[in-house]
């Protein structure tokens, strides 16, 4: 293992926190200002890939395990198909803003639009999950050495 | 006829160069990298209107016909978001597959992965 | 404004140039990154700021990719650039296209003037004109995106689905011990 100098791994425990916050506030504002679940979603796995390559794969194995991560994917996905058949149930067509029709919030506030927000989470918890997952299983592989030695410690969880 | 566009046109060529070229796989992923900004940034130029506001209302700028007037257009840029994280998946997945090869083959040069491959069917 | 977009432009192209031709893989890398960061710039001076926010974020994960795969080539060489027919026919077919593109070039709408405003069936307009009505979104590109067009987000949520479960069974322990060298048994699955 290679070893990482201490400022590296100080800062980096500092910054991540404010990494995760600064990615919900994109989520949850997309609506309002520029951001949405996708750039939301990227900043939030960036958050953990920053203690995954700054404090090694257990660490950031510890903050977000493997089976977590791989059921934040799945519920993204389900969260926003769930929506989309409620839209279909009641707004008549798939994917519906039903939420808009019956509660239309007041514009420019936090609570408005309806479906939007909701459907911005479930994505940005689907894409969180899902970046995360890949680049932790890309960054695992040892590649030319042992194939086993790496995976381990993943898998074990 | 705006230089802009040209040099869109030529990074999108670069890229198609490199892709038609290179040997080695990260240099094909770069390739590809490159041919996707190069269609992005057209997509997102083909809805610029000059001295246009970004597609996000404020308070300020909400009357809609006032706003549609000045705005620039919010479909290219709906549709080149998404294109966005695809590529990043796609380059996921092209990362995967090519360590994958360097595990199997020990090195990223598609000419000797080929030559291995070859050798491996005889 | 269009001078420092060419510039940006002439930035991304010449960080392409030396990501395709420089020998050692790390500096490629980093003039890969050159190209996403510029076109993040471009994005924003195109007022385009939900993209300049993705490509940016995007460009550091694809970055972190990129280096892990050359990491453990320790500054080894690309090796010799291919034979040349090779490279005359792929620099004769990319002079036909930039031909042909010269030829397109004066059919494009010009700079500045959006494709909307000349057809005028083209959505864009009614969702400027409608869009904070009937979503109740101030954001206009997330009212596209998860209400008029969430199809193609649905879409797009089930391609990196697939991407990441590809990336992953590629990876797995399964396939890396059950078949080590094998081209073999991945054929008999």
């Amino acid at each position: 293992m290679m070893t990482r100098s201490l400022i590296v791994q100080r800062i980096s425990r500092w910054l991540a926190p404010f990494i995760f916050i600064y990615g919900l506030q994109v989520i949850l504002y997309g609506h309002l200002s520029p951001g949405g679940g996708f750039p939301g979603g990227v900043i939030l796995a960036s958050a953990f890939i920053l203690i995954l390559i700054s404090r090694g794969k257990e660490e950031a194995g510890r903050r977000l395990p493997l089976s977590r991560a791989g059921r934040f994917d799945n519920t993204g996905a389900l969260v926003f198909l769930a929506v989309g058949l409620l839209g279909f149930v009641l707004g008549g067509s798939f994917l519906a803003n039903f939420l808009q029709r019956l509660f239309p919030g007041r514009p420019f506030s936090l609570l408005s639009s309806g479906t939007i927000p909701v459907n911005n989470l479930a994505i940005g918890l689907k894409i969180w999950g899902g970046i995360f997952l890949a680049v932790l299983f890309l960054s695992v592989l040892r590649v030319g050495g042992d194939p086993d030695r790496g995976l381990k410690t993943m898998e074990e969880e | 006829m705006s230089p802009v566009y040209l040099l869109v046109f030529v990074l999108f060529l670069v890229g198609v160069f490199g892709l038609l070229t290179r040997r080695n796989l990260v240099k094909l992923i770069i390739s590809v990298a490159v041919i996707e900004a190069a269609v992005n940034l057209f997509l997102v130029l083909a809805g610029y209107r000059r001295e246009g506001i970004a597609p996000i209302m404020t308070e300020q700028h909400h009357r809609a016909e006032e706003f549609a007037a000045r705005a620039v257009d919010p479909f290219p840029q709906a549709m080149v978001l998404t294109s966005i994280v695809i590529g990043l998946s796609l380059l996921a997945l092209l990362v995967g597959i090519s360590l994958r090869l360097y595990h199997i083959y020990g090195t990223y040069d598609l000419s000797e992965i080929r030559k291995a491959a070859r050798e491996e069917d005889r | 404004m269009t001078v420092l977009l060419l510039s940006l432009l002439l930035f991304m192209i010449i960080a392409a140039v030396i990501a395709l031709y420089t020998e050692e893989l790390i500096s490629a890398v980093i003039a890969a990154g050159a190209v996403g960061f510029g076109s993040s710039a471009v994005f924003l001076l195109l007022r385009a700021p939900d993209l300049a926010i993705t490509q940016i974020v995007v460009e550091v994960i694809a970055l972190v990719l990129l280096i892990r795969t050359t990491l453990h080539l320790s500054g080894r060489g690309v090796g010799e650039g291919p034979s040349g027919p090779r490279v005359r026919a792929a620099g004769l077919f990319c002079l036909a296209v930039l031909v042909s593109v010269l030829f397109a070039l004066p059919r494009l709408p010009r700079f500045g003037e959006p494709v909307m405003d000349r057809i005028a069936a083209a959505p864009s307009g009614f969702y400027l004109e409608r869009g904070l009505e009937l979503t109740g979104s101030a954001n206009l590109v997330t009212a596209i995106l998860l209400d008029f067009r969430a199809y193609d987000t649905l879409g797009e949520a089930t391609i990196i689905f697939t991407a990441v479960l590809g990336a992953l069974t590629l990876l797995s322990r399964k396939c890396l011990t059950s078949c080590p060298a094998g081209r073999e048994e991945e054929g008999e699955r």
